[in-house]
């Protein structure tokens, strides 16, 4: 097995004994918690300023069985060029597709700013062997992807082979090392409690991820505002601790501005400033950033937005 | 690569690394509220001059400005107040058929909830609370207080096996400054749902929600006499104490005032029940989880600028966690946005007098001087208004006036302990026994810790909850009796037998 | 033939489950007899003791409790006779017994006649259980023996402790019915007797700090003064009636203690 990278202290290997007392959460108490910042009311320039960072730590995804290299490319352009009417609207920080797709992102994007991220290891189940996982992840990270969005196989997690999940990460992240961003995706909605989430991120982070990252979008359960909160706050412990800086990346039925705000709000009241920047902070959405930019168009217009004013794509 | 993303990637590199995020001010609407020049006293049914021919004026205590010239009720105004509850009572009220009473509580309770926003806007507006507190906590309590004993005044019979339940006659009923609608509400709501009037004196600081409330009982054609609300200092409280024709007092206050007035009724042969002071201990063991004790710390001692009785004003936190815990409370802390009361984001309002910004501040130098160690998050206070920054004290032995007193403010004295023995041991050693919380994922140990501590609420793994199901009331010198749930009902009622 | 003559019992307190004389040496005459006459200091001792019992009596289970009261019952039923002769008589002493049964039954059925489960608006769990007030000050009343076990046992089977002044001008009975106690398995301190003067021994027993609830059934005019001395350390001050029988005079002398824990996964 792989020896881990920086671990913060009692959070050696093996993990097995370990990860049950690696500290727990109080269900009740931390959705109180977040649904109190979910109260904090964003107005004007504080919206205007919430409604930007959430179009540049955004994740533009696509993951339709029924995507097609023109439907990739075309949402490119718009993560590139979100409102061609108003040069002031950042691009998104990425697009983000199935793995055979990656060219496609990539020749369109090359030169901007906007980086393609591939999801990798048999998505969205995992249900596949490693030796298919590593592959694929090679496959992309060779394709141009400049990050990686795994799995991690929650099977063996709930069975309580905590090891093995580590191992596969870390295997991932070897492959990745030095050339693709690895976000490791926890499928919280599968994990049954907040303490499950708490220690997968913990694995995950140990496992060597970059971002840990609540869903794949494909369950009907996916981030939750208590959920992100419970992983800000392991980001949050290993941080201190160890001074190593982890990313968070929420997907998954976050369609709604307001909804963007409430995670912003969470972010920079439970992480401070430094994490609200692209390189710590990520939105996976697909239909979000037509919202958004509804949203910014009335508040700076103080006119309620028609949305066949926004291209669909 | 085109011109046109070459200019892409120009403005992203120059995208703006943010600095701050200063959330734009979001305040409530003031104008919902319509506070008038002066009022009367509520006897009666309707508005009368005090015969006192005495005034005083109520501030914003977040603007140091006037609101309102409000009565000083005195003795003979005191008497009028008990003549209208005795009448009230005599007259219809006890007699009345108890589903009947039950239709007037649901009606209180339903225009307290339709006027809900007004309510919460004036109480932040006269007492200094956080909009998000009066508009989520306050109000809606209170209504559902109302809600709640409503259904209790035709069903007193099955709360009191093998009794007849029966009104006790006038209560007056002293409330605090901290929750004044709420503790309105905690007050008449049973009273009237057993049967009796009532003569309430709001505080002298925070009458503004009790005069609105007159105008609920209008609408909801409450017949006249049955509350009678009458403003005053504490002279008037005393007034009403010692007044003969009061078969009943609930004091919701100090400790030393609730000394007085069970001094006062020795002898009488009055029903009394009192809501003292408090100073309770907020106990987190290693394995509780950290970040939601620290939520349940801040909640504990911050809620309400912590003028609360209950406010877990005493961390105690198990030695081998100690610099874990102070570090997450002391970040957390640097987040809680103090200042208007009416602004939708803010945590911590106003101190809600210059008396008890004094106080506050004097119990502060007290700690500094017996050598705790002080921290204070950074802070940009309002420049008029009665302001304090969420203090904790670290270093503090169990001696320290900081350690014993009760402060009734944002200020959280810090202790450690190395067995739950010690911490029970600490925790009890006060003349207090109002409330405690204790943070652990071990079972027994909550089962064990609540069973010790000597308290009449014990909060585990949460803190600060309240609910009209709920019964609340101290132990020891934090008084006796209980408001909320069945429990609530027994302060108002006799019970003869079946 | 010469008649017997025969041995006189010396009535003394009862204190930590022991009869010592009053440590001021004094005694006072009552219905014939040389009574020790308690002094502040006795009464002192009474309270710390009866607050070091507190504890191991609370933290007895409810059912243990029960049988203790029982078995107090079960004593007076073999003393009937010493018993009715310092009372009213036969039907004062069956009164007593009977009410002591009464009472013992009560010990296991109070968390779930006066406690409750408590549905608030929220994911909590919240109950509410009685517990004991703690060292229970007794101005015993008239009748000697009934209105004492009236007044003593509701205190008692709740779990708190007793410092009972007994009548003045009929002591005696309430020493024999210590001696009941003292055989009864009632652990020592958990009921302490006190008898002397009540002008020296309630103003005492109603300002001492240490004493968490009064029993005022007894008292005559100082009823109020006693109140007043009271409210120092804001005691619960309970005038029951000296022929009550019922669960609300137990639920007087305890207080409620209200439990939150949020229900999460």
């Amino acid at each position: 097995m792989a020896t881990a990278p920086v671990l913060p202290g009692g959070f050696e290997l093996p993990l097995e004994p370990r990860l049950p007392r690696l500290g727990s959460v109080d269900a009740v108490a931390l959705e109180e918690r977040a649904a109190s910042l979910a109260t904090r009311s964003i107005k004007r320039e504080a919206k205007l300023f919430a409604l930007d960072l959430a179009i540049r730590v955004m994740d533009l995804t696509t993951l339709e069985g029924a995507d097609t290299p023109g439907k990739v490319a075309a949402l490119s352009s718009k993560g590139i060029r979100p409102d061609p009417s108003d040069p002031n609207i950042p691009s998104v920080a990425a697009i983000c597709v199935y793995p055979n797709l990656v060219p496609f992102a990539v020749e369109r994007t090359k030169g901007t700013n906007v980086k393609v991220a591939s999801v990798a290891t048999a998505f969205p189940s995992g249900q596949s062997s490693l030796e298919v996982k590593l592959l694929e992840t090679r496959e992309v990270v060779e394709a141009g992807a400049h990050e990686v969005d795994m799995v991690i196989d929650r099977g063996a997690f709930l069975s309580g082979r905590y090891a093995q999940v580590y191992d596969e990460i870390v295997r991932v992240k070897e492959v990745c090392a030095g050339r693709a961003h690895l976000k490791v995706i926890l499928e919280t909605g599968e994990l049954g409690t907040y303490d499950n989430v708490r220690r997968a991120s913990l694995l995950a982070i140990a496992g060597g991820a970059d971002f840990i990252k609540t869903s794949t979008g494909k369950l009907p359960s996916s981030a939750t505002l208590p959920v992100q909160l419970c992983m800000l706050e392991v980001i949050r412990d290993v941080h201190e601790e160890t001074g190593r800086v982890v990313g968070m990346k929420a997907a998954g039925g976050i369609r709604q501005s307001k909804q963007a705000v409430q995670y912003l709000v969470q972010v920079y009241e439970t992480l401070g400033l430094a994490w609200l920047t692209p390189d710590r902070y990520r939105l996976g959405a697909s239909t979000l950033l037509n919202d958004v930019l509804m949203q910014i168009r009335k508040e700076r217009t103080g006119r309620y937005q028609n949305p066949d004013y926004f291209t669909v794509d | 690569m085109t011109k046109d993303k070459r200019e892409l990637a120009r403005r992203q590199d120059k995208a703006p690394i943010a600095t701050a995020w200063d959330y734009a001010p979001a305040p409530e609407a003031r104008d919902i509220v319509k506070i008038q020049e002066r009022y009367g006293l509520f006897i009666g049914g309707k508005f009368v001059e005090p015969e006192s021919g005495e005034r005083y004026t109520t501030i914003d205590p977040a603007r140091e400005e006037p609101l309102a010239e409000v009565a000083q009720a005195g003795k003979a105004d005191v008497d009028r107040a008990v003549r209208a509850a005795r009448d009230a009572f005599a007259n219809g009220w006890s007699a009345l058929r108890p589903s009947e009473r039950a239709k007037y509580l649901f009606r209180i309770a339903r225009l307290l909830q339709e006027r809900a926003r007004e309510f919460a806007v004036l109480e932040s507006i006269n007492g200094g609370k956080p909009i998000r507190e009066s508009r989520d906590v306050d109000i809606p309590l209170a209504a559902a207080h109302f809600f709640y004993y409503a259904g209790w005044a035709d069903k007193l019979e099955y709360a009191f096996p093998n009794r007849k339940p029966r009104p006790i006659g006038v209560a007056g009923q002293i409330i605090p400054w901290n929750f004044p609608l709420l503790m309105l509400a905690w007050k008449i709501a049973p009273a009237l749902a057993a049967g009796n009037t009532v003569v309430l004196k709001p505080a002298e600081t925070t009458p503004l929600t009790a005069l609105l409330f007159c105008d609920v009982l209008r609408q909801a054609e409450l017949p006249p006499g049955v509350v009678n609300i009458i403003t005053g200092d504490g002279r008037t409280g005393a007034e009403l104490v010692s007044h003969p024709d009061v078969n009943k007092i609930a004091f919701t206050g100090s400790t030393e005032v609730g000394k007085a007035i069970q001094r006062t009724l020795a002898g009488t042969g009055k029903r009394l029940t009192l809501e003292l002071g408090g100073k309770a201990a907020n106990i987190i063991f290693d394995d509780a989880p950290l970040d939601q004790a620290v939520e349940g710390i801040v909640n504990g001692i911050y809620f309400n600028q912590g003028h609360v009785c209950c406010a877990g004003s005493r961390l105690l936190v198990e030695e081998s966690i100690y610099e874990t815990v102070i570090a997450k409370l002391k970040r957390r802390m640097a987040t809680l946005r103090v200042g208007d009361p009416l602004d939708k984001n803010t945590d911590v309002g106003a101190i809600n007098s210059k008396q008890q910004l004094d106080k506050i501040g004097a119990l502060v130098q007290a700690g500094i001087d017996e050598g705790a160690e002080i921290y204070q998050p950074p802070c940009k206070l309002p420049e008029r208004g009665y302001w304090f920054v969420p203090t904790v004290f670290t270093n503090v032995a169990q001696s320290y006036r900081i350690a014993q007193e009760e402060i009734f403010g944002p200020v959280l004295s810090v202790l450690t302990f190395r067995t739950p023995d010690e911490a029970i041991e600490k925790a009890n050693n006060t003349p207090y026994g109002l409330s405690a919380g204790v943070w652990t994922e071990k079972g027994s140990r909550i089962l064990a810790m609540a069973q010790r501590l000597r308290a009449g609420v014990v909060w585990a793994n949460t803190y600060n909850r309240f609910d009209p199901a709920s019964p609340f009331g101290g132990y020891k010198e934090s008084g006796f009796g209980r408001e909320g749930g069945r429990h609530g009902l027994e302060p108002y009622v006799v019970l003869d037998d079946a | 033939m010469t008649k017997r003559l025969p041995v006189q019992k010396t009535y003394k307190l009862f204190i930590g489950g022991a009869f010592p004389r009053s440590e001021s040496g004094r005694t006072y005459v009552a219905e014939g007899a040389n009574v020790a006459r308690a002094s502040r200091k006795d009464l002192r001792d009474a309270v710390r003791i009866a607050r070091q019992a507190g504890g191991g009596w609370s933290g007895m289970t409810a059912y243990n409790r029960g049988q203790v009261l029982y078995r107090i019952a079960e004593m007076m039923e073999t003393r009937q006779a010493e018993l009715a002769a310092l009372c009213s008589g036969a039907d004062e002493v069956a009164g007593a017994i009977d009410r002591m049964v009464w009472y013992a039954g009560w010990s296991d059925k109070l968390a779930q006649v006066i406690g409750s489960a408590n549905p608030v608006a929220g994911p909590y769990f919240n109950f509410t259980v009685p517990e004991p007030t703690g060292v229970t000050g007794i101005l015993a009343p008239e009748p000697a023996l009934l209105g004492l076990v009236s007044r003593l046992a509701p205190v008692i089977v709740g779990g708190n402790t007793a410092v009972l002044i007994a009548s003045e001008s009929h002591p005696l009975v309430a020493i024999e019915l210590a001696e009941c106690l003292a055989t009864a398995d009632v652990p020592a301190g958990v009921v302490n007797i006190l008898t002397g003067l009540r002008r020296e021994l309630a103003p005492v027993l109603a300002s001492h700090m240490d004493v968490s609830a009064l029993d005022l059934t007894g008292a005559d005019d100082d009823a109020a003064e006693l109140e007043k001395l009271g409210a120092e350390n804001v005691k619960r001050i309970v005038r029951g009636r000296a022929d009550a029988q019922s669960p609300y005079d137990i639920a007087a002398f305890l207080e409620l203690k209200t439990v939150w824990h949020p229900i999460g996964m």
